[in-house]
């Protein structure tokens, strides 16, 4: 598979290095939300800059695994959609409502130490 | 001058999910060659996808051909998903927004309408469905 699951601190970091088939994606949806408990991980990265087509299983996929993610008490960033990407996905009618999407890595990371501090101080 | 570059129609076999981004690739260069901007590359390589894994979700098993077109000087691209699966009952119906009969999002054939410039579908029970779309260099 082409992506590469990095754990950083409290977070993993999944990054998408090429085209990805469906498979693919189902393997990553599965790994991570399997590392969320192995790592304890609090934050989950999926870093998607290499993606040239987000199309309706992709969308509906990372969806899932935003979901999945929260359900296991961690927060999940999408980053790196491309701007070529996001007017397809506009055009298409596809959206990722209600899950964070960040510029870069940097962005990313930036969100989820804000976020994480906030959970821990309340 | 030298002539205008031929370009050579080509056909992908869909039968696994591999094949969609072998279809989707192809359509992209293709796309590239003809002379799209990257922006409606992209348009069309993600509308190929979801042919392509139509084809795979209601027949397993189907073909992209992918041709080059030329109309008084226009150039643009013709993608054919084509599959001798069982046929959409209701076609209007398979056109709407959030319809789908697989489970999944239903989004489709309505979003493949909007990024392409024409759209046209056959369907015939227990024969098969032929979409046929088209996208022109503007």
């Amino acid at each position: 598979m082409e992506v590469v699951i990095l754990k950083q601190g409290p977070y993993l970091i999944a990054t998408i290095q090429s085209a990805l088939a469906d498979a693919d994606i189902v393997q990553l949806r599965d790994a991570l939300v399997q590392q969320v408990g192995t790592h304890r991980a609090r934050g989950v990265i999926i870093d998607v800059t290499a993606l040239d087509v987000i199309d309706s299983f992709a969308t509906s996929t990372l969806r899932d695994i935003a979901h999945m993610v929260r359900l296991r008490g961690a927060k999940t960033v999408i980053v790196g959609i491309q701007p070529d990407v996001a007017f397809a996905m506009v055009r298409m009618g596809l959206g990722l409502e209600g899950i964070t999407t960040t510029l870069d890595l940097e962005e990313g990371l930036a969100y989820l130490d804000r976020e994480t501090k906030i959970t821990a101080n309340q | 001058m030298r002539p205008p570059e031929t370009i050579e129609e080509t056909s992908v076999t869909v039968e696994c999910d591999r094949d969609i981004v072998v279809a989707r690739t192809q359509g992209r260069a293709m796309a590239t060659q003809v002379g799209f901007d990257a922006t409606t590359a992209t348009l069309i390589a993600t509308a190929i996808s979801e042919l392509a894994r139509n084809i795979l979700l209601y027949a397993r098993r189907g073909s992209i051909r992918l041709s080059p077109l030329d109309q008084d000087g226009c150039r643009g691209l013709l993608i054919v998903a084509d599959d001798q699966g069982p046929g959409i009952p209701d076609v209007s119906q398979a056109m709407r927004d959030g319809y789908s009969t697989s489970g999944r999002l239903g989004l489709g054939l309505p979003g493949v309408r909007r990024l392409m410039d024409g759209f046209e579908i056959r369907s015939t029970i227990g024969e098969g469905t032929t979409v046929k779309v088209k996208k022109w260099n503007k």
